[in-house]
Formats: structure tokens, sequence, C-alpha cells
């Protein structure tokens, strides 16, 4: 029998594992580039048995070293971390055999080095998942961010250059000024840096300030990706696909806006954010990202870039659900991290499949193309689908969700917005597979997709599909988020 | 036999150098007069862990030199706030030594060499002096050997730049004029109190009150202090002598210089003058305050202007000596703990820095420019690792050392109602991250020469220690940290 605690470790590991052996491995390449699928398999399982001893309401914590006096790393199991790790490491099996066909099919150089950090940047996820205070949170959310530099500036070329600073830039500079005061500032507060269920600024911080605490977490947290600072993102994209679908459309921003849904749950609090209304002003905040990011996904052409910004508008969905501080938007916000993942990883799939079958990037090039590789534009179809909000797609509960949470709190508004998104959302992408299937063709093209490089996408679009139906654990756990009393 | 040896620990921690530096001089071989050094620096090393055992027992040590009894005797004091510089000082000038046994030769004289160990030994001597001294004229002495042996070391890089020479003589007359200051400042109290003693001085003042000559005394001994310290804009002399001092020599200057005369400001403000709380806590607010937040930020915007790696980090340095003096003048028992935190950081981090960049030098055989680095990661691949390493911990992400310094200073100035001092430090270390990363960019992503000499573990070996100081100190910061709290403790006490 494993303890939960060894899950934990099993859970994290893994990965870690995976990058430091990766470079040993560099001689056998097969052996190397199945490492990543073999570590997301054992990291999963170990995902799975924590989400399990979550669902059954056992609290586990591991204290893994002590800095000093009242600052440690340690791991504990949240019903919202459990929901983020399992995301992370699940979806990880299936980008790591996507990169394999990936990174085979575009002859791309230093590839070594690029499984090796891959792996660093999913067991920083993973860690940020499990993270039992807001020390250890700050410290992987920082190595997050490191270990993805090498895999955004991997083509070592001058754009790749300007987009490395400027992805370092937004999110360091914003994590250091901003969050790391915030978490100092909630350390001198509550003294200690402890996250607790219900919040624990309540009593601690004066009612005054929280909107300008809130505001600090809020900017600090560049990897949520809200207006203005969400310009790391679209630059990101010259990164490798692969990086594209598992880190910037799953593990990195996700652990954005998982952050925000801790600092604002279990750090403020929902009760503390409704009774002083410290939070409305990100409602407002959250949802002009939410419909601005939208409308300038319509003009990208780029079909990377306006996956990019359809990215920033959905995890702006997370982020309002957090603010509208009522349980069952909160409930929704969390499925979000879960249906989006699902649904996004397999669009940002198709995108790399169509740039290592026939190099393209661009939208108005996809004219008529359908009929040359049908199951790949089926599962974008679906995914799709999936993130505007259709059933039977699993992106149809978060939203209901979510809606439900605004008329909980009474903001009749948010209800609007969401539904103007939505009508967005199937604007800029729809015309994608519109434009294969029924647009008239002007060139002839030959798209290769290698079988390493469908099948995950595949995978990946029938689970949006799937999980529709085997949604209720997940909203079990969801529901545990905010214990009410 | 070790009995004497635990009791005259205090002398003999000085001494060992001392002596030894006259002994090398002697020895015309390369390798013999280096690894003597090695052998003294190590012992002097040992006997400061032992010292520091003895203050765990003790927690105060008096002793009095020829066994002439203080106040009339020099006295020599090791406690709980002497024994950080003493660490510092004494395993930094150990790990500078290995390091510099390779690149030593390369820069200067072959037969010169000896009297540069000799040199390097009396600087370690006077810095170590400066410390364990608990007389106010004493320390005047220690402070004339420690900045006379530099100036000398400094000079000897114009073997590879003549405008060592220059730095040198920049180096000697502002060294000389912070010296003089300090003494007058030392003349002045003692014509106010009759004693040369530090613990005398801090007892006779308390009886003294708002008497003119003990404010300008004051005054003279800070502002001379100041200038040995490198507080901005003191600090014009620091930079120069770093960057055309020979390789090692500003391994060596770098991280401990300055550390043993802001250990002595420590000491003079919260000590000394422990009693005239109005004289120093002006002193804090409208001088000191001011000064560190200038040096924070114009120490790292020179920094970001600055294409020469060596004056890049000396800027650094001016910048990260603003936060130890912000430290101190917060003038909280949490503030100024976060400031020996500090100190004994950046002591590791940029020593670390220098060793790194300084052995690039030693490979490309140039000044190192960031344009000299293009491709460098991928030819050396341990010293690049290490150096980013090392950077990581200056700028102070988690993980590295460099983050329990600013994790502590930032909640220190939290809790003193300073929020805003704690942004502004933040930005001045986000300003931090700019130059460092124009240095990894530039060594990760262009293209470059190949160089062909190969990395050598002589040479690396100190920069993987001191690599792993950064790291281990921060996963396991209590030493550190604790250290820091006993010597904030003993310096002012209950008061605050």
């Amino acid at each position: 029998m494993i303890t939960i605690e060894n899950f934990i470790l099993i859970t994290i590991l893994s990965p870690l594992i995976v990058c430091v052996l990766t470079p040993f491995t560099s001689k056998n390449t097969i052996l190397r580039d199945f490492l990543g699928p073999i570590g997301g398999i054992i990291s999963s399982w170990g995902a799975l048995n924590i989400m399990n001893s979550a669902l059954n309401n056992q609290n586990t914590t591991l204290e893994i070293v002590k800095i000093a006096e009242g600052v440690s790393i340690g791991f504990e199991v949240t019903p919202l971390g459990a929901i983020f790790g399992l995301v992370a490491s699940f979806l990880w099996i299936f980008a790591a055999i996507y990169s394999i066909g990936y990174m085979r099919g575009n002859k791309e150089k230093n590839q070594t080095r690029f499984y090796a950090f891959y792996a660093m940047a999913v067991h920083a996820a993973i860690c940020i998942a499990y993270a039992s205070d807001l020390l250890t949170l700050f410290i992987f959310y920082e190595v997050l961010t490191f270990s993805t530099y090498p895999l955004v500036t991997h083509n070592q070329n001058e754009t790749a250059q300007k987009a490395g600073r400027l992805y370092m830039s937004i999110l360091v500079g914003s994590s250091v000024i901003l969050l790391l005061p915030a978490i100092i500032w909630v350390w001198v507060a509550t003294g200690s840096l402890e996250m607790s269920q219900n919040g624990v600024l309540e009593g601690k911080l004066d009612a005054a300030y929280a909107p300008l605490l809130l505001a600090m977490f809020v900017f600090g947290i560049g990897k949520a990706a809200l207006m203005p600072i969400h310009k790391w993102l679209p630059a990101a994209m010259v990164a490798p696909t692969p990086v594209s679908a598992l880190l910037h459309a799953v593990a990195v921003v996700k652990a954005g806006v998982f952050t925000m849904l801790i600092v604002l749950t279990n750090v403020f609090g929902i009760d503390f954010l409704a009774k002083t209304g410290a939070s409305e002003w990100l409602i407002w905040l959250a949802s002009f990202t939410l419909l601005a990011t939208s409308i300038i996904a319509i003009y990208k052409d780029d079909l990377k870039a306006r996956l990019a910004y359809s990215t920033i508008s959905q995890l702006s969905y997370i982020t309002l659900g957090g603010a509208l501080a009522s349980s069952m938007a909160t409930q929704g916000a969390a499925l979000h991290i879960i249906t989006h993942a699902a649904g996004k990883i397999t669009l940002f799939f198709v995108a790399g499949a169509l740039y290592v079958g026939a190099k393209i990037t661009k939208i108005s090039d996809l004219n008529g193309h359908g009929m040359s590789a049908p199951l790949i534009f089926l599962a974008f179809f679906v995914g799709s689908l999936s993130i505007i909000g259709v059933p039977p797609m699993v992106g149809s509960w978060s939203k209901f969700f979510l809606m439900l949470g605004a008329a909980d709190s009474g903001y009749v508004v948010v209800i609007g917005v969401f539904c103007i998104s939505t009508i967005l959302n199937a604007f800029y992408l729809m015309e994608i597979p519109a434009r294969a299937f029924f647009f008239k063709k002007e060139r002839e093209i030959n798209i290769k997709i290698p079988k390493l490089i469908l099948i995950p996408t595949l995978i990946t679009s029938f689970l949006t599909i799937l999980l529709f139906f085997f949604i209720e654990p997940f909203q079990n756990l969801t529901s545990m988020i905010v214990s009410r009393i | 036999m070790i009995d004497i040896l635990i009791k005259n620990l205090p002398i003999i921690v000085v001494l060992c150098p001392l002596m030894m530096s006259l002994l090398v001089v002697l020895i015309p071989n390369i390798f013999f007069s280096w690894a003597l050094t090695t052998l003294s620096t190590f012992l002097t090393f040992l006997f400061s862990i032992l010292l520091y055992q003895e203050i765990q027992i003790h927690s105060h040590i008096s002793y009095a030199l020829g066994k002439w009894m203080p106040p009339i005797g020099i006295e020599y004091i090791i406690d709980k706030v002497a024994i950080i510089p003493i660490i510092i000082i004494s395993g930094i000038s150990f790990l500078a030594t290995i390091f510099a046994y390779k690149i030593m030769p390369e820069e200067i004289e072959k037969k010169s060499i000896s009297k540069v160990y000799s040199l390097w030994l009396l600087a370690i001597a006077g810095l170590l002096g400066l410390v364990t001294t608990g007389d106010a004229f004493n320390l005047f002495v220690f402070l004339e050997i420690s900045s006379l042996a530099s100036v000398a070391l400094v000079a000897i890089g114009a073997h590879k730049d003549k405008q060592a020479l220059v730095a040198a003589y920049n180096y000697l007359i502002i060294g000389a004029v912070g010296a003089t200051l300090y003494v007058i400042g030392v003349g002045l109290l003692y014509g106010v109190t009759g004693t040369l003693n530090m613990a005398d001085l801090t007892n006779r003042i308390a009886d003294i009150n708002n008497n003119r000559a003990l404010i300008a005394g004051f005054g003279f001994m800070i502002i001379g202090i100041m200038v040995k310290a490198a507080v901005f804009p003191l600090h014009i002399w620091l930079p120069r002598a770093y960057a055309y001092a020979p390789s090692a020599v500003s391994v060596l200057l770098a991280a401990t210089a300055t550390k043993a005369s802001l250990y002595i400001l420590a000491r003079i403000l919260f000590s000394i003058f422990e009693n005239s709380e109005d004289l120093v806590n002006n002193t804090l607010l409208f001088v000191i305050l001011p000064l560190s937040l200038l040096a924070m930020f114009a120490g790292t915007i020179m920094a970001i202007y600055e294409k020469d790696i060596k004056r890049l980090l000396a800027h650094s340095s001016v910048a990260q000596i603003g936060y130890i003096t912000l430290a101190f003048a917060i003038g909280t028992k949490a503030s100024i703990a976060a400031g020996f935190i500090h100190m004994f950081n950046h002591a590791i981090i940029k020593g670390g820095l220098f060793i790194a960049i300084t052995s690039i030098a030693f490979y490309i055989n140039k000044r190192v420019t960031v344009n000299n680095l293009s491709g460098l990661g991928r030819e050396m691949p341990i010293t690049f690792f290490c150096f980013v390493l090392c950077s990581l911990s200056l700028a102070g992400l988690p993980l590295t050392a460099g983050f329990i310094s600013k994790l502590y200073l930032i909640k220190a100035s939290i809790s003193s109602d300073g929020i805003w001092l704690a942004v502004l430090i933040l930005i001045s270390s986000a300003l931090s991250v700019v130059y460092l990363w124009k240095i990894i960019e530039v060594m990760w992503m262009r293209e470059g020469k190949k160089i062909v000499k190969k990395e050598n573990p002589t040479i690396y070996i100190s920069l993987i220690i001191i690599t792993f100081l950064n790291i281990y100190f921060g996963l396991d910061a209590s030493l550190v940290v604790n250290g820091s709290f006993e010597a904030a403790d003993k310096l002012i006490g209950d008061i605050k």
C-alpha cells in the first residue's frame, strides 16, 4: 500500500527524473524520446490516486525542507490542486508523444535540451498544483518561468531572442515586483505563509487595504495574462508548437489562473471578498479582457496567434469565476481549468500538425484543404465546439456553472458577457474548419501528418466528448473547494 | 597546548596570515609560495571555525593584548556580531587563494609572485584585524594595513593593463582621505572622552550630552568608514579598482573588503553610539537611508549601461552595499539581521560571479566585455552554469541565498511600515535582472568563436564550491538567519 505522501512524491518527481535522465540518453534517441510519455503515465497514475484521496476528504501534508524558522517548502493535497495536478500530468502524456512526432517531423535542433526543459516545466507546474504554502507556490512559479525560457527561445534567432526578453521581463518583473511583496504582506499580516480553505486574511487585514493587496496579487500573477500584462503570451508563440500546446495552453497559463484561484479562495476567502467587495473591480477587468481579446483574435490571421488570444480570453473566464466570489462561480472556474485544457491543447496540436504537414501557419492559406487531412480538421472542429461550449462537449459544463455563478452573485451583466463571448468564440474558431471544408481550393498542397502527431490529437479531441459524460468526480471535487459554513 | 590555542584564538586569527605574509615573501618558487599562502588561509579559516564554536559557548570573548588590561591596553573582542565578517573574510580568502593558483602567474610577472602573495596575506590580516579589534585607534592601523596592501595589489594589475595604476592611485588617495577622516574622528572622541577602547567609549558617551566635538567626531568617523565601505556617493574608487586589479585580487576584494568596513559602520552606529539615540537615528534617517536608496538605483542603472563585465559587477556591488546600509538604516532588530544576512550572502554571490568572469577572462585572454562573451555558454558549460546560478542568486530568485536576503529585508521593511521601501527594493532587484540577463543572453544566444583551452579543474573547483554554497544557503538558511538575528540582538539589545 503506497501512502498518499508517496504518491505526491511520485507525481512530482517523475517529470524531474525524466528531466535529469534525458541528457544521459541523448545517444539513444528512442529511449530519450519515450522517457516523456512513460514519465507522464507514472505521474498521472500518482495524480489519479491523489485525486481519489482528495475525493475522500483526506488531508495530507508533506514538508520537504525547512529553510528557516517559519519558512519551508512543502506540499499538500487540496481539491483544486488535485484537479490541476491531474490535468498537467495527464495531458503531458499526449503532449510528450506529440512532441516526438513534431520534433522529428520538423527536424528540430537541440532536441535533448528541449525534452529536458519540457519535463522540468511540467515538474514545476505539478509542484505548483500541490504547493502547501505561498512560498512554495512562488518558488515553483519562478522555476516554471525560467525552465520555459530555453523552450520559448528554442530557435535561437532574433525573433526568439526578442520574444524571450519580453517573456522574461513581464513574467519575472511582475512576479518579483508585485507578487513577492504581496506574499510577504500576507506573511506580515497573518504571521505565517500558510493558506487555508476559507482564507486567512479575514480579521487580519483592514478591509480598506484588501483591494490594493488583491491588485498586487492580480497583476503580480503575470501567467494569468490579464490585460494589460497579457503581451507575453502571444510573444511566446515563437516556441515550437508542443510548447505552445502543453505549456502555453495548459501548464504555464493554468498555473497562473490556478494561483489566482488559490489566492482568491484560500488566501482572501470568498466570504471575505463577497463581504468587502474587494474583487468587484476584478470582475470588470476580467470581463473587459475576455471580450477585448476575443475581438483581437478575430483579426489575427496567424493560427497560433489567434489561439493565443483565444487562450487569454478563456483564462479570463477563470479569473472572472474566482472574482465573482460565489461558490457556484468558483466551481465553474475550477472546471474550466479542465475543460479548456482538453479543448485548447487539441487546437494547438492541430496548428502544429498543419505546420509539420505542410508548413501552413496562416488561416487564409487553409482554404479548401479540409479533405486532404479530414481527421485533423475534424479534431479541430470538435475541440472548437468544446471551447465554444456546445453539448455534448465538456466545455459546456464549465460555462453552465460560470453562468449560474454569475446569477448567484447577482451580476446579471456578466451573463451577458459570457453570451457575447460565446458568439465571438464561435466566430473566430469556426472560420477554420469552415475555410478548410467549404472554401475553394487556391493551390494544391500535400498535407502529410505523422502518426505520432495524429494519434494524440485525436485522443485529446475525443477526450472533450468523453469528459462530458464523466464529469461527475471532477464536479464533486470542485464542490469541495469552497466548503460552506 | 590546545587550551593555549583556544585561549589565544582572537589574536591567532589575525597573526596567522600576518606572520605568514612575512615568510612567503622569502620563497621565490611560484608553487611553494602559493602552497604556503593556501595553508595559511586554510588555517585561518579553521581557526575562525574554532572561534565560531567558542562563541556558541561563551558568546563574548575579550582578549587583552599582551596582558595589558583594557581600557588601557588594546582589547580584542569577538562576539556574535564580529564572527560573521570573520567567517566571511577567512572563508572567501581561502577559496580565492585556491582560485589564484592558475590565474595569478598568467597575469603578473613570475618573479614578483611571492611578493604578491605576501601582500595578499597582509590584506587579509588587515581585514581580520579590523573586525576583531575593540580599540578605535588600533582599528585605524588595521584599516591602513588592509588598504595599503590592497592598493599595492590593485597596482600590480599594471603588468597587464596600465589603467591599473590610475585605479590604484585613485584608491590610494580616496582611501587615505577616508582613513584620515576616521582618525580625526577618533581624535575628537579621545579629546572628549579620554579613551580609545570601544566598550569604554560607549559608557563614557552616555554621560556626555550634546557635545559638539562628540557630534563632529561621530560625523568624521562615519564619513571615513563610509568611504571605505564604498557607500554611494563615496564609492568612486571601487569600480576602477575592482576592474583593473589582477583577477584573483578582484575576487578577494569584491567579496571581503567592503564587508569589513560595513561591519565597522554597524559597530559605530549601534554599539559605540548606542546611547546617543537622537544622533544615530537622525543619521540613519537623513543620511544613510537616502544614500542607500540612491546607491540601489544608481549602481544598478550604471551596471545596465556598462559594457565591461568586471566594472559592471563592481557597479552592482555598489547597489548591493546599498541594500545592506538600507537594512541598517531601517534600524529595527529584524532589519539589522537582514543586513547581516545579506552581507554574508552577497559575499558568496559576488565571489562566485567574479570567479566566473575572471576565469572567462583567463580563457579568452582578453578583457571581458559583453561582446566578447558570444557563445561562451556552450564552450564553457560549467563556468556558464555556475555563473547563471550565481546571477539568479544575485537577482534574488527563490532557492538561492540571495532570495533569503531579499525575503528578510522586505519582511523587515514591511513590518516597520515601509511598504514603499519594499517596493523600491524589489524594483531595484528586478532592474538587476536586466544587466544579468544581458550577459546570460549573449552567452546563450549568440554564436561565438571556438576557444582552444579546456576548462581547468583547479580554476573551477572554487567556483563550484561557492555556487554550491549559494544553493545550500538558499535551501537551509537557518545557520545564517539565526546567526544574524543573534548578532542583531547583541548589537541593539532589547532597546527596540
